[in-house]
């Protein structure tokens, strides 16, 4: 029962026009985790949202939820899932108070449970003083609040949140987080879609990066960000030393930056054991006095904007940067 | 004695069920509840069923009445309240297409459809709102109406017939106007297409005028319009002046039972059209 698949998703392509959206993407959810679904705007995201909560139909390949297939057992995918889109989707002139009711009862809940699951979620999500008023009134906060909530009124065993924090005071981003978990820990399956990538390394059990329509990478944030091997290094010392650049660079590959009062030197470095310390014994042996010696691992910022092809590399140069030349 | 928390059930899988009519109507009520809720907020966007009947009736009844002259005689507020309801009605069912097309340029028609919730609710829960704004309308029409003067002569089963007929009508038309609102791309167009489609369709009609002395093109387009056939069971059914009760042709010698048969033709034709165009319409 544990390992039961619960999104399984197999070469699915979709094209608008001559624009492709998706391109072949493979990949499957067990029941019970979170996977993160990053990529560039564009990359198709969203598309796959929207054939996996039966909006778009697929022009080829195959996706099932909760066991159901999207095209063939629409309506029984439905029964099972919850969505917050991307774009509001809530009746602007309703107060947050009937949209769910609205929500709750096209889902199936009788009247009363439907009143009911609109309070217990308004006072989840802190929307109780807003509770009757109209969504127009609302600050974009309350309404990825409001949105998220909705997905929830039926308890379904799937979710799908596309970008639910987008727009979020970090307080309230903290609270969807912990909605997440919390829904998680109770036995839900998630798929989210996030640009931030501090929000999948910490929510998602399993990362796919898409780009172009194609999945990247795939695989649990560790796994990502060891993937590339690369670190960056950074070494402050007491005083500019002139052969201080010289002295890292066969540890550096590519270029050493020193800042200009030359006291700061950094570059990418493969991960290696002991780096640090190797680094600290090549600049004493050159007679340099150092203060400080930061190995930084990959963050998966760096792992995304390497495999999308990002200019990542671009903000190393900063203007009070310039490359060594021994 | 320690509290053990215990885990809650994992949600479950659901299994599929076939929609009963229990919850198609429980889903019909729901969106026709939403679509109440919207015009009590901007209880505005039902001045074309409420203020513009009442001036239309006295603008009407007071202006052409001055000049009109009917065949066979009677007082022309008589004669007129009938065509003022057809056109009211008929002008106020354009509220389908202005409404279903505002629907389908806001995302909330997506929220709805990954919900179970039966789809075609959409469509029939636009056509209930619309009939009970119908009923405003028509009330609006009848109360100027008995307010200047306009008598039925017939019993009140007749009367509520005749009622009955028109808001049949409206309600058949509604499904034309829906397939409209599938088919615009705003409310906007929507509303200026339907506009120039129903409301000539009004005027060229016994509606305001008897058809007797029309150009024959127009003479021939009005006795067979199906508003002129609905007007003219109408007047036939509350002993009001009819002019067209002369008319040799078929539908006006035949008028309620012609009439029955457009509203049933106009459901059969738009009803199916409408589910369809709104299936295409949210599928891509």
């Amino acid at each position: 029962m544990n390992n039961e698949t619960m999104i399984e998703v197999e070469s699915l392509t979709k094209h608008f026009g001559a624009t492709v959206a998706l391109a072949g993407v493979s990949f499957s959810v067990p029941r019970g985790a979170i996977l993160g679904l990053l990529g560039p705007n564009g990359a198709g995201k969203t598309t796959a949202l929207r054939i996996l909560t039966t909006l778009t139909m697929p022009d080829g390949g195959r996706a099932r939820v909760a066991g159901f297939d999207v095209v063939h057992d629409a309506a029984a995918v439905r029964r099972n899932i919850g969505v917050a889109a991307q774009d509001a989707t809530l009746d602007e002139t309703l107060t947050g108070r009937q949209n769910l009711v609205m929500v709750a009862r096209l889902s199936g809940l009788s009247r009363d449970r439907a009143r009911l699951r609109a309070s217990e979620l308004l006072e989840q999500f802190e929307l109780v003083e807003a509770a009757d008023r109209v969504l127009k009134e609302y600050s974009g906060g309350m309404r990825r609040r409001l949105d998220v909530g909705a997905s929830l009124v039926a308890r379904p065993p799937v979710l799908f949140f596309d970008e639910p924090t987008t727009g979020l005071d970090p307080t309230s981003r903290a609270r969807v987080w912990e909605i997440i978990r919390g829904l998680v820990a109770e036995g839900a399956t998630v798929l989210l879609t996030t640009q931030y990538l501090d929000e999948a390394d910490e929510l998602a059990d399993r990362i796919v990066v898409v780009n172009h329509g194609l999945v990247i990478a795939d695989g649990t944030a560790a796994e990502l960000k060891t993937r590339t091997g690369e670190a960056r290094l950074e070494v402050a010392l007491s005083e500019a030393h002139p052969e201080a650049a010289a002295a890292l660079a066969p540890f550096v590959l590519g270029d050493v930056q020193v800042s200009h009062d030359g006291q700061r030197l950094r570059g990418r470095v493969r991960s290696e054991d002991g780096l640090a310390t190797t680094v600290v014994r090549a600049l004493d042996r050159a007679e340099v006095t150092v203060d400080d010696v930061i190995v930084h691992q990959a963050s998966l910022d760096d792992v995304f904007f390497a495999l999308t092809d990002g200019r990542r590399d671009a903000d190393d140069f900063s203007p009070e940067m310039e490359v060594a030349r021994p | 004695m320690t509290t053990t928390a215990v885990a809650p059930a994992a949600p479950r899988i659901r299994q599929p069920k076939p929609p009963r009519l229990r919850s198609k109507l429980r889903d019909v009520a729901v969106m026709t509840g939403r679509n109440i809720v919207h015009i009590r907020r901007e209880p505005l966007q039902l001045s074309d069923v409420t203020i513009q009947p009442a001036l239309f009736t006295l603008l009407f009844v007071y202006i052409l009445g001055a000049g009109v002259v009917l065949p066979g005689g009677g007082t022309y507020v008589d004669f007129a309240i009938a065509g003022l309801l057809a056109m009211n009605l008929v002008t106020s069912s354009m509220g389908t297409a202005v409404g279903l097309s505002t629907d389908l340029n806001t995302g909330v028609i997506d929220r709805f459809r990954t919900t179970p919730m039966w789809r075609p609710a959409v469509l029939v829960g636009r056509s209930v709102t619309d009939l009970l704004t119908s009923v405003v309308c028509a009330a609006i029409v009848t109360i100027t109406a008995l307010a200047i003067g306009w008598r039925p002569d017939a019993g009140i089963g007749a009367v509520i017939g005749g009622f009955a007929l028109f808001l049949l009508f409206a309600y058949a038309l509604s499904w034309g106007c829906g397939c409209l609102g599938l088919v615009s791309k705003g409310p906007e167009s929507a509303q200026g297409v339907g506009l120039v489609i129903l409301f000539p369709a009004a005027i060229v009609s016994n509606a305001f005028v008897p058809t007797q002395r029309m150009p024959t093109v127009m003479r021939v387009f009005a006795n067979w319009n199906p508003i002129s056939i609905v007007t003219d069971a109408c007047r036939q059914l509350w002993g009001n002046p009819n002019p067209s009760a002369a008319i040799q042709t078929w539908p006006m010698q035949h008028a309620l039972v012609a009439s029955l048969l457009w509203s049933a033709a106009l459901l059969a034709v738009f009803a199916p059209l409408a589910v369809h165009l709104f299936r295409r319409r949210t599928t891509n």
